[in-house]
């Protein structure tokens, strides 16, 4: 059944939209913005800051527009003088008690309340009366309440009462005295918790993580995805001075919706690892890169390959190893790491996934082998490679029955003792790439910071090998790379990272919930 | 709480007649006096003919809007397979009313069988009657009032024989003025914080626990037995002026008048005679000011245009004002109006639910500006300011206590700016201003109460 079209006109452009979509969300379509606090995509309309009120022709007075449905014919002002004066209204009212402590505030540069005051507040305030005060509250996990700068939208209360399921925030008291408050003997340490402080518009919740670490404007973004298991929420890596300080989500309804788990969330800190491997290694010392990459080729001849890689490689990098056994013989084998499910209710199968790696789908569909004893088999005609994977997590016996070993990866490999050769490469946010979410759906992930030394991007690496084993390698980019993939492996077929876009695509066959 | 006075000659004690009555107040009483005749009569007649003869009779809700009784109670669809629901709004809580108080106090079966039939007509089996926290006695009345009824036989599976199911259950709220209105009564009734929902939807279509509500006031309830006993053409022969106010209507009467109580008249009576003859005129020495009509979220209307009001929704609306609820409150001229306006504020800024921010914040800064003013610090910028205020304010929230909140301070304002400026210059002395004489028999308000 198709949902009727709706017709109306919005700031003068008309535009068409299927019924029962609210004002709000048609006048995105419409290409402009309705000031708003209360409202949020993914959560239940409120209807309680009154910021997004807009003019509609005919109606006796400003309608909400997060809670009024388009209706045919309807004529919206948003910025006409009887909208902006009521917004500029809802702004006074929202800052008289309002400390207006943006200097020390965590949200100044990516605060709402600062964004439309700048954009049509008043100049100054009439308040002249003493202003609310409440203390600085812990609100448990990784959540700070500062109640002065809080605007009472209750985006935190829907999200725990609706989404997450767990009713632990509420509004306690009324009128001016209200604020926002936990449940007795309880705190924001469920598994999703810490959406709230993205969610919040203002600086009244604030990652304890990120408090005082950087001022908004000066990091610098990258979408990326997270590697933390095999949901693959989409996130943006935001960097500062080459370090990344803070994962926020990226809003995807066809993976998370607009959230990201905790653990996820502060999981960044590996990233920006000090022990790296920054050099080629071969014959016991730094070399330079094209000698580690022969010394690489020359350990293949006479043995085949053992490769155990890390399942959060990107299936470039697995397309890449796989030509490399092609050529070589040998397999690729993973075991990927175990925790517990902790799902979000009010998302569609969203869930930080037991799974505890971001790529074992592409993995296995590009020919890798899951299994619980990677190393099982390893022999002396073997040469062990090692992609990416922990040092202190490869078993010395596998490391002695080996003929050889071969290190490419990302951590400081001296504890794996005499090595073939070693090349260092990028981690996750210091290249370009894709992996594939359990559900089959092939996402990219774009370079937040350089990589130290001299470390390559993985694929760049594993090219090199394949050229210097006699194959036809010549790859300039990820995207190419890819593309080879996308000839060569029938689940990928026709796509490119232009047709990936930022949000991915289903792979041919895919798993059903890939695209929902 | 005392005794009614006797009724005025002039009153038309149709609702209030057993006012004082401690024997109506049990089932038996209640019984010889005529009542339940016209639930049993309702039991075997069809909504329909109910709704109609509400409809034909001009009845109007009697909780402050007004809205035509049989047309709210046609809006529900009886046999839409959904589970109906009736409340009756008993949380009065607009400052200066107190006519659903009497009628619970003195007559809770009339009550009973206003919920029965009420709940009959739209087609719901069960009834919440949701009164007041602070309202005990009427909270006793109603519920010893409800077990009788259930012990008779009057409520319940076979409500009086008739095989239908009629359930009454009597809520107490937990002292909060929102709940008083319907969607916020609702919330509460579900056992949710007392906060106003968006509407649409409206009740009718989803309303408590998320089906097909109507909900009336007290006092419309209490009416609809004597227009089935009596007839529609009666009830709407009650009118002394416009067509289409009809009936008696309740008016509780308190400030300062010789003679505060609960007085009834037929809608259209004349305001000057039922404040000068009915209530006593003012105490001795006195003289009269200004009146709230409806309850404090109404216009405040000078003595002229009270004098020429009649009493009815219209003749409200044709003096500046609204009928409301039918609280009246009563200054005279030893009462300082910004000190009274600044506490009617203080109410609505503690009464606010806090979901919007007009509401939220302004109610609050509304009160702190006319406080400071009472206090002799305020400025003429502030006036302007209460001014701007009150029109951010109005008609921008999700429910009208904001705009309750504005109203006085809009018609104080223009009604008695004199007396503000006078605050301002210093021409009157801030001690008086704020009770330093309190009035004798008047509402003695000090400002440090409330919040």
């Amino acid at each position: 059944m198709t949902t009727p079209m709706v017709n109306l006109t919005i700031e003068g452009r008309p535009i068409s939209v299927p019924a029962g979509t609210s004002i709000l969300e048609a006048a995105k379509v419409a290409g402009v913005l309705i000031p708003h606090y209360c409202y949020h995509p993914g959560l239940p309309v409120a209807g309680v800051c009154r910021m997004c009120l807009v003019d509609v022709e005919n109606a006796p007075k400003l309608m909400p527009s997060c809670a009024t449905s388009v209706a045919e014919g309807q004529v919206v002002h948003v910025h006409n003088d009887k909208s902006l004066d009521a917004r500029k209204g809802v702004l006074e009212l929202l800052l008289i008690n309002h400390p207006l402590d943006c200097p020390i505030c965590d949200q100044s540069g990516e605060c709402e309340l600062q964004d439309y005051t700048f954009q049509e507040g008043r100049a100054d305030s009439r308040y002249r009366e003493p202003k609310r005060f409440n203390p600085v509250e812990d609100f448990g996990g990784d959540v700070m309440y500062v109640p002065n700068r809080c605007i009472l939208c209750t985006r935190c209360v829907r999200f725990m009462d609706d989404v997450h399921g767990d009713p632990v925030l509420a509004v306690a008291e009324r009128g001016d005295r209200a604020v926002i408050t936990t449940a007795p003997d309880a705190g924001l340490t469920q598994a999703w918790a810490g959406n709230v402080v993205d969610l919040c518009p203002v600086g009244a919740l604030l990652s304890k993580d990120f408090l005082n670490k950087a001022r908004a404007w000066e990091l610098d973004r990258s979408a990326s995805v997270c590697t933390g298991c095999s949901q693959g929420c989409n996130i943006v890596v935001e960097t500062r001075d080459n370090a990344v300080v803070r994962l926020k989500p990226r809003a995807n309804e066809a993976v998370n919706g607009h959230f990201m788990c905790d653990e996820g969330r502060l999981n960044y800190r590996w990233l920006n690892r000090m022990d790296r491997l920054v050099a080629p290694m071969a014959g016991g010392g730094e070399t330079e890169w094209d000698l580690a990459t022969a010394a690489v080729a020359a350990t293949f001849a006479g043995k085949k390959a053992h490769v155990v890689a890390n399942p959060s490689l990107s299936n470039e990098v697995f397309f890449l190893l796989g030509r490399i056994v092609a050529k070589a013989g040998g397999a690729i084998h993973f075991a990927v790491p175990q925790g517990s499910e902790a799902p979000l209710p009010g998302v569609e199968d969203l869930s930080l996934r037991a799974d505890r790696a971001a790529n074992a789908t592409g993995a296995e569909l590009l020919g890798a082998f899951r299994s619980d004893h990677p190393y099982a088999g390893v022999s002396g005609g073997h040469l062990l490679v090692l992609v990416d994977v922990e040092p202190s997590a490869v078993p010395a016996a596998a490391l002695s029955a080996a003929g050889a070993v071969v290190f490419i990866g990302t951590a400081d490999p001296s504890k794996l003792g005499r090595l073939a050769a070693a090349l260092p490469i990028a981690n996750v946010v210091e290249s370009d790439g894709t992996i594939t979410n359990l559900r089959g759906r092939v996402q990219r992930f774009l370079q937040a910071k350089a990589a130290p030394g001299h470390a390559r991007p993985a694929w760049y690496a594993l090219a090199d090998v394949l050229i210097a084993l006699g194959e036809k390698a010549d790859y300039h980019t990820a995207s190419e790379v890819f593309s080879a993939l996308a000839a060569a492996k029938p689940p990928f077929a026709g796509m490119s990272f232009d047709s990936l876009g930022l949000k991915g695509t289903a792979v041919a066959g895919a798993v059903a919930g890939a695209s929902r | 709480m005392g005794y009614p006075h006797k009724t005025h000659p002039r009153e038309t004690a149709i609702l209030s007649k057993h006012f004082g009555d401690s024997d109506a107040r049990s089932l038996d009483g209640w019984k010889q006096r005529g009542g339940y005749r016209a639930l049993e009569q309702a039991l075997s007649t069809p909504p329909a003919e109910i709704v109609d003869a509400v409809k034909a009779s001009g009845l109007r809700g009697r909780g402050g809007a007004g809205f035509p009784t049989g047309m709210k109670w046609s809006f529900m669809k009886p046999g839409d397979g959904k589970p109906h629901y009736l409340c009756c709004n008993a949380d009065e809580s607009e400052p200066g009313t107190f006519k659903d108080r009497e009628i619970m106090r003195w007559t809770p079966h009339a009550l009973v069988e206003g919920c029965a039939i009420g709940a009959h007509a739209i087609g719901a089996e069960t009834a919440y009657v949701y009164i007041r926290g602070e309202f005990q006695e009427p909270i006793d009345q109603m519920e010893s009032a409800v077990s009788e009824a259930y012990a008779a036989g009057i409520l319940g599976a076979n409500a009086m024989g008739s095989g239908k199911r009629v359930d009454v259950h009597v809520h107490k709220g937990a002292g909060a003025y929102i709940c008083g209105e319907e969607t916020a009564l609702m919330e509460s009734l579900e056992g949710k914080r007392g906060n106003p929902r968006i509407k649409p939807p409206f009740p009718a279509v989803s309303g408590l626990f998320a089906k097909p509500t109507t909900i009336n006031n007290v006092e419309t309830l209490v009416a609809v037995p004597h227009i089935l006993t009596n007839g529609a053409e009666w009830y709407k022969a009650m009118s002394l002026s416009n067509p289409k106010s009809t009936g008696t209507k309740l008016f509780s009467v308190c400030g300062n008048v010789s003679r505060p109580g609960t007085y009834e008249v037929v809608l259209g009576f004349p305001f000057k005679d039922f404040l000068y003859d009915l209530c006593g005129g003012p105490q001795a020495g006195r003289k009269f000011k200004a009146v709230i009509p409806g309850g404090a979220s109404v216009p405040i209307q000078t003595m002229e245009e009270a004098e020429a009001t009649l009493m009815d929704y219209e003749g409200f609306v044709a003096q500046g004002t609204m009928l409301g609820s039918g609280g009246i409150i009563v200054f005279d001229d030893h009462q300082s109006m910004p000190r009274m306006i600044a506490r009617l504020a203080r109410f609505f800024a503690h009464e606010s639910c806090g979901q919007c921010t007009q509401c939220r914040e302004g109610t609050a800064w509304t009160t702190k500006i006319l406080e400071r003013i009472v206090a002799g610090q305020g400025t003429f910028e502030d006036l302007d300011t209460l001014l701007e205020i009150a029109d951010n304010m109005t008609g921008k929230t999700i429910c009208v206590l904001s705009d309750s909140c504005a109203v006085p301070v809009v018609s104080g304002l223009q009604k008695f700016r004199h007396e503000f400026e006078a605050l301002i210059t210093g021409r009157r002395s801030s001690t008086v201003a704020m009770g330093g004489k309190p009035s004798a028999g008047g509402s003695a308000l000090t400002t440090g109460a409330g919040v």
